[in-house]
């Protein structure tokens, strides 16, 4: 599981079908930004080659050589006897903005916390630019980190949290003022040289925590939930002002977040973790619409999970009708998961139907109405733009492109029925399903 | 409001009194006693007679300082484990200096003054061992000894539950940021903890300077403290006007230090335990 995955959307035709209208801004935004470089192009040729997941042996070595900046090698971590990292191995490449996304305990904060130098894994290794850096101190690696609650030093102004780093590297004081000058209006904050750090807003604050790492010019970025407790609206706005930063200095930035929607629409690649393993690596893109697994399917946007059979290439069985898809390599009669995304399915009159339902419940989300549909006693999510009263019945059908087929994982069955709005509720029915 | 008002000033009442009688009342007296000859009538007499004792006032004030600052360099580096230690770790140590604080003052220097004597345990012990004596008791140094063991405890304290504080979060920005271990105690978590140091310092600064049995006892009657001198005048030469000015000017004398302390360590106060 060494491979390097960086596909970067540069190509708006390859955009999310699922994204909000915030994210299709954000993609246009990113577009603008991306510049077209040699290894952009090749990068827009595995998003065509990357068939399923893996690529060709030829492009793997090319891009294994391709400026990696920080790899990590079968790392592990337990914290009192309980495994905290399993095995961790990860290539990440130079000025990416990478991901580590999964829910709170699956590891993503520990590997940033051994990436900085807080924490020493117990096996393993953190290759920075083909060097070991296992046993070197925070102080003297080239990375910098924000951490969740900013921690800035309250008996400094922000003047001298800015210049904090700058000082420790023993720089002129008029080269320490130009650069802290020189951060700040890159947060725009300038003017606030003399301010008190405690007399700022959150937002503020983490602005100064960002001029304060960005100051002494690192080679990544360590983001461990910058944004967890800023409000919706400022978290929006510093996604796009984050992203703006990192392409503006081009440098590695390695993003924490269990926020699924963050990770989607500012991460170049994303590495989904859980239980300590790293379920997948791949654009946005790709880990949206080719999840590896009823997890990743499950935790990345809204999905309909349900047990299928593949008959042959191109040809898969569930809900008790046969599909065109465009999933092959599975053995004769392999039984998969098959993971179908609410928005992908068509609504239909009964008998122009592939597969028929019962509406069980209706609920207007704005942009479209978000409704539960029995479909032999699998509760489907659909989402469409027109209503349909509850009690309908109604006709579905699928097409090839929105059918995608998953390998059978410990996490088979654990997701994807919308029995209930509420998690929790879900979780405990699944749990008496597993009783009977 | 205002009932609730008056209600609150109904539950502070009764330490108001206390304060009265026990801090204001016994103030008041000192002032003038202080101000007054042996018939009452006002004279300046007693407080201009604080030059006799100017040297003592000055010794007093230096080995309360000596005390205080070696208190404040052998507990600063034990506070600062102390905080960084596992909970269980903190409270076994937290016993440990609270320990001798169940024994009297009385007592504890009684047996440092076994110890010193020059046919005390620690001598004793070196004649065993065939090595030279030494002459401990009844020096500065016993004097410096006794304060120090008696009262770093009030020095540990402070500093201590202002370092636990400290979120480890900053030191590790810190750390982050370029600096090593001795760039993080110099600019992190030395000026984190100067609310500690400044109760610290005065808590032990304060009684050391006016001890009186500590002297007496440790330092015999080689030289007196500013405490003996008050001491004698209240109890064998009668002389309570004289003791109440030089307590007066040693008040002044406290306080001044303490000013020039705080403006030392800037206003913030929070987390301290007296100040």
């Amino acid at each position: 599981m060494n491979f390097v995955f960086v596909p970067v959307v540069t190509d708006e035709g390859t955009r999310p079908s699922g994204g909000s209208s915030q994210s299709v801004i954000f993609y246009a935004f990113l577009t603008f930004f991306e510049k077209p470089t040699a290894t952009s192009k090749r990068e827009n040729l595995n998003i065509k080659s990357s068939g399923h997941g893996e690529m060709p042996c030829r492009e793997r070595g090319l891009l294994m050589e391709d400026n990696i900046i920080i790899a990590l090698k079968n790392i592990s971590k337990k914290f009192d006897d309980e495994v905290v990292l399993d095995d961790i191995s990860l290539n990440i490449k130079d000025k990416e903005f990478i991901t580590f996304l999964g829910p709170s305990g699956c590891g993503k904060t520990t590997t940033l916390r051994i990436i900085a130098g807080f924490l020493e894994a117990d096996s393993g290794q953190v290759i920075f630019e083909g060097k070991d850096i296992n046993s070197l101190p925070p102080h003297k690696r080239q990375v910098n980190t924000i951490f969740q609650r900013y921690q800035l030093f309250p008996h400094l102004n922000v003047y001298e949290n800015v210049a904090f780093g700058l000082r420790n590297k023993k720089m002129k004081e008029k080269d320490i003022s130009r650069k802290v000058e020189e951060m700040l209006s890159l947060v725009n904050l300038k003017g606030f040289q003399r301010r008190d750090v405690s007399s700022l807003s959150g937002g503020q604050q983490q602005r100064v925590a960002i001029a304060r790492a960005l100051a002494v010019e690192p080679r990544v970025l360590l983001l461990d939930e910058p944004l967890a407790a800023l409000d919706l609206k400022l978290r929006k706005d510093m996604q796009v002002e984050l992203k703006n930063i990192q392409k503006r200095l081009g440098i590695t930035f390695i993003f924490v977040t269990h926020d699924q929607q963050e990770a989607l629409s500012m991460s170049d690649t994303v590495v989904v973790m859980n239980e300590g393993k790293i379920q997948q690596i791949g654009s946005p893109i790709d880990i949206y619409n080719e999840p590896k697994n009823a997890f990743v399917a499950d935790f990345i946007g809204e999905s309909n999970i349900l047990d299928g059979v593949m008959l042959d290439d191109f040809k898969a069985k569930f809900s008790g009708a046969v599909f065109q898809c465009l999933d092959k390599g599975f053995a004769v009669n392999e039984e998969v998961d098959i993971v179908i995304r609410p928005e992908d399915v068509d609504v239909v009159p009964v008998e122009k139907g592939m597969i028929s339902g019962v509406i069980t419940s209706n609920t207007f989300k704005g942009v479209h109405f978000e409704m539960i549909v029995d479909i032999q006693n699998f509760k489907w999510m659909i989402q469409t733009t027109d209503y349909y009263p509850v009690g309908t019945e109604i006709g579905i059908e699928i097409e090839p492109d929105a059918i995608h087929v998953m390998k059978k994982s410990k996490y088979s069955g654990l997701y994807g029925d919308y029995s209930s709005f509420s998690d929790e509720i879900e979780h405990l029915s699944d749990v008496s399903l597993e009783e009977e | 409001m205002k009932q609730k008002s008056l209600s609150q000033k109904l539950i502070a009442s009764p330490y108001l009194l206390w304060a009265a009688i026990f801090i204001i009342v016994p103030l008041v007296f000192v002032v003038y006693y202080s101000l007054v000859d042996a018939n009452g009538a006002f004279t300046l007499e007693y407080v201009s007679q604080i030059g006799k004792y100017k040297d003592i006032m000055l010794n007093s004030i230096w080995l309360g300082f000596v005390a205080t600052v070696i208190s404040l360099i052998l507990a600063y580096p034990l506070a600062f484990i102390m905080a960084r230690s596992n909970l269980n770790v903190q409270r076994t140590m937290m016993m440990l200096v609270m320990l001798p604080m169940w024994m009297n003052l009385l007592i504890r220097t009684y047996s440092l003054m076994i110890l010193l004597q020059d046919t005390g345990i620690i001598n004793s012990a070196l004649s065993i061992l065939h090595l030279p004596n030494v002459h401990m008791i009844n020096t500065q140094g016993a004097v410096v000894l006794g304060m120090i063991y008696n009262y770093i405890p009030y020095m540990i304290l402070p500093l201590y539950s202002i370092m636990s504080k400290i979120d480890n979060g900053l030191i590790e920005a810190a750390e982050d940021l370029g600096a090593n271990k001795l760039t993080v105690l110099r600019k992190v978590i030395l000026p984190l903890s100067m609310p500690g140091i400044a109760s610290g310092f005065t808590m032990v600064f304060v009684p050391s300077v006016s001890t009186f049995y500590i002297s007496k006892k440790l330092g015999g009657n080689a030289f007196a403290l500013i405490g003996d001198v008050i001491e004698m005048q209240f109890k064998s030469s009668n002389n309570y006007n004289l003791g109440a000015a030089l307590s007066l000017v040693l008040m002044f004398l406290i306080l001044i230090c303490m000013a020039v302390m705080n403006r030392f360590t800037g206003d913030d106060d929070d987390g301290g335990v007296l100040i």
